[in-house]
């Protein structure tokens, strides 16, 4: 008999796999999570298991990505895309509220916050610690954001412990993964071996308990072999990390380099595209716009996400303060990894690895940092690993 | 009886060009006559024969210069209007008719013209703010419409308009494109190319031409050396940067570097 109760695990197999979605459907939820959209793996709605990735995997480097076929039929055989969860929560366009002129004065008319209960279906663990720092950037201080706050209050965190690591990955190094730690309300392990296909299935919190109370028809007690195979998993998916980084003292470090000759060296390499900000499950940036009609009796106010790399985030005044590529990759850089502490109390980098990936010219913090922790030197190593 | 509101007196102009932009004002289908209701179109000839004398609040102007006449005419053009606004690629960059800035244009009437004498034409294609100031500009070959419209709307609220001279890029993962160049190795110049378009061409798996003009902090070197990376040759690079804003200071270092790179290749002097 398995216990269904916080901390109650099972064995799903996979031909009952289907039955897990239609739980999730079936308590109210919609399910966003990964499937092939343009050649790359994105969270997107999904209405049944076929949608999911089913026998693909990505292989990834600094400024590359590309999709595969496995050699299996893997669920989750695959990293990290290029799309994170951030979207559901801080979406790249939102209004904000609606001012309509009246008399002299005006009305402000508020935006709904309702909307569908998601299930973020796929969530790995480097995801759910950027999750939590989302909720410290979003809600933490004492005034939450009212969208981010209603969202977030909607989602069922469905994670699943990675089974391998991508070429960019480096969550070992910032200590988010690849195991989950807690976060989560239900997360799947995916047990995979020729003749053999089933998910371990870990119930993390009362509501991951309510969506899954239904299963245990279908849900066998864990034997202690398949209990070693996940640690097992795990452990191979921390042992093959395509990146690493050196996290002790970054903020100390960062503070201290500020002059240091490798900013020129990858502000050379820099387009300021924003592409890395973009990816970054923790970028939270935006700049707000006001889009009045054209008799200005309604304006609209707007809220979309911006980048420190864009010269006109930083202008004051109508004119920019961080013009060079130098200052600005230096902005977010330092902030990413060293500022973020005193901000918000932890590192801004989960360690998944997307700016790296999604930089069309493989810049690579890992690398960066690496050059920083040297002494500075008249001539600049050369850069770009690959 | 009621004075009829003033309404700000708009002009448009056309100089080199294929009037793609002007055609964009009369796109706005669903906006125009809202437009029309707030801005008398007084003078408009791709629209209208009729046409009402200067001053104007506000001129659009289409086209680069490319005649002596035309270079004269803008300098009126100036003097009858409030504010100047010029759109599109040729009016911000001197168009795809700047190509002939890279070559002789007396090799091109030749080749082109049956009677080369009759034809009078300036060596260079210019953009407008080289012989006028210029208020403001739209990028694009064509404008977009919502850039357009917000440009007019910021006129008639005197307001600054909202147009960011971000990257491609932004654009394409605010719309949740998935990257052509690092998913598929498709050359883009998204990274170095302004936004405005709404990331059109990515959505479409294919890479931005930069038909925007650049962005606000191009870095063109490092770009060339991606676009070596991606499998593009000397020539095919001086290409993708010498099409609509070829004059584009930024796209014209981009193509001349590539050009040199190409001659100390094949040891040309």
């Amino acid at each position: 008999m398995v216990e269904l109760g916080v901390g109650g695990r099972g064995i799903l197999p996979r031909r009952e796999f289907p039955r897990l979605l239609e739980a999730i459907t079936a308590s109210g939820y919609e399910i966003v999570g990964p499937t092939v959209r343009e050649g790359a793996i994105v969270y997107d709605r999904l209405r049944g298991v076929d949608d999911l990735p089913i026998g693909w995997t990505d292989r990834q480097e600094g400024g590359q990505y590309r999709l595969e076929r496995r050699g299996d039929e893997a669920l989750f055989g695959y990293t990290v895309g290029p799309y994170t969860w951030k979207k559901f929560l801080f979406p790249a366009r939102e209004r904000l509220f609606t001012a309509r002129r009246e008399g002299d004065s005006f009305v402000v008319i508020p935006e709904p916050t309702d909307g569908p209960k998601l299930a973020l279906f796929g969530m790995r663990a480097c995801e759910l610690a950027g999750l939590d720092i989302t909720d410290t950037v979003f809600q933490g201080g004492p005034t939450p954001d009212p969208g981010y706050r209603a969202r977030r209050g909607r989602i069922l965190r469905v994670a699943v412990q990675c089974g391998q690591a991508g070429g960019t990955c480096f969550c070992v190094s910032m200590g988010t993964g690849p195991g989950v730690r807690g976060g989560a309300d239900l997360v799947v392990t995916e047990i995979l071996s020729p003749g053999e296909h089933r998910f371990r299935l870990d119930i993390g919190s009362e509501e991951g308990a309510r969506v899954v109370r239904g299963l245990a028809s279908v849900l066998a007690p864990v034997p202690p072999e398949d209990d070693a195979r996940v640690e097992a998993i795990v452990a191979r998916t921390a042992a093959s990390m395509g990146r690493t980084m050196e996290s002790r003292g970054l903020r100390d470090l960062l503070r201290e380099t500020l002059d240091h000759p490798r900013w020129q060296h990858v502000a050379n390499r820099c387009l300021s595209c924003t592409n890395c900000t973009m990816v970054c499950p923790t970028c939270f940036c935006s700049t707000h716009e006001e889009v009045p009609d054209l008799n200005a009796e309604t304006v609209e106010r707007w809220r979309r996400w911006d980048s420190c790399f864009n010269l006109g985030f930083s202008e004051l005044h109508g004119v920019s303060v961080r013009k060079s590529g130098l200052s600005r990759y230096r902005q977010w850089l330092t902030h990413k990894l060293g500022t973020w502490h005193d901000q918000f109390g932890s590192s801004g980098c989960v360690g998944c690895g997307r700016c790296i990936t999604w930089c069309p010219v493989a810049i690579d913090l890992t690398e960066e940092v690496a050059a920083l922790r040297q002494p500075a030197t008249p001539s600049a190593p050369p850069g770009g690993n690959r | 009886m009621l004075a009829t509101p003033h309404r700000p007196r708009l002009a448009v102009w056309k100089f080199a060009s294929c009037d793609g932009c002007q055609l964009s004002i009369l796109d706005l289908e669903d906006e125009l006559l809202a437009l029309a209701g707030r801005i008398e179109i007084a003078n408009f000839r791709e629209a209208s024969s009729a046409v009402l004398d200067g001053p104007y609040d506000l001129s659009l102007v289409e086209g680069s210069i490319t005649t002596r006449e035309d270079a004269k005419r803008i300098r009126e053009v100036r003097a009858q209007s409030k504010v100047l606004v010029t759109i599109g690629a040729c009016a911000t960059a001197g168009g795809i008719q700047a190509l002939r800035n890279f070559a002789n244009i007396d090799e091109f009437r030749r080749a082109v013209y049956a009677r080369p004498e009759y034809i009078e034409t300036l060596a260079t294609s210019t953009p407008i703010a080289d012989h006028v100031p210029v208020d403001h500009e739209l990028r694009g070959c064509p404008i977009s419409k919502s850039q357009l419209l917000e440009m007019v709307g910021a006129f008639l609220q005197e307001r600054a308009p909202n147009t960011p001279n971000e990257s491609v890029c932004i654009e394409c993962k605010r719309r949740g494109n998935v990257c052509v160049l690092v998913a598929r190795g498709t050359p883009c110049l998204g990274p170095v190319t302004q936004a405005g378009c709404g990331a059109i061409c990515p959505a479409f798996s294919r890479g931005c031409y930069g038909c925007f003009g650049p962005q606000g902090s191009p870095n063109v070197a490092s770009m060339l050396t991606e676009l070596h990376r991606l499998g593009m040759t000397a020539p095919e690079v001086r290409r993708v940067f010498r099409t609509f804003n070829a004059g584009a200071p930024a796209f014209r270092t981009a193509s001349e570097f590539a050009v040199e790179a190409t001659d100390a290749k094949e040891g040309a002097p």
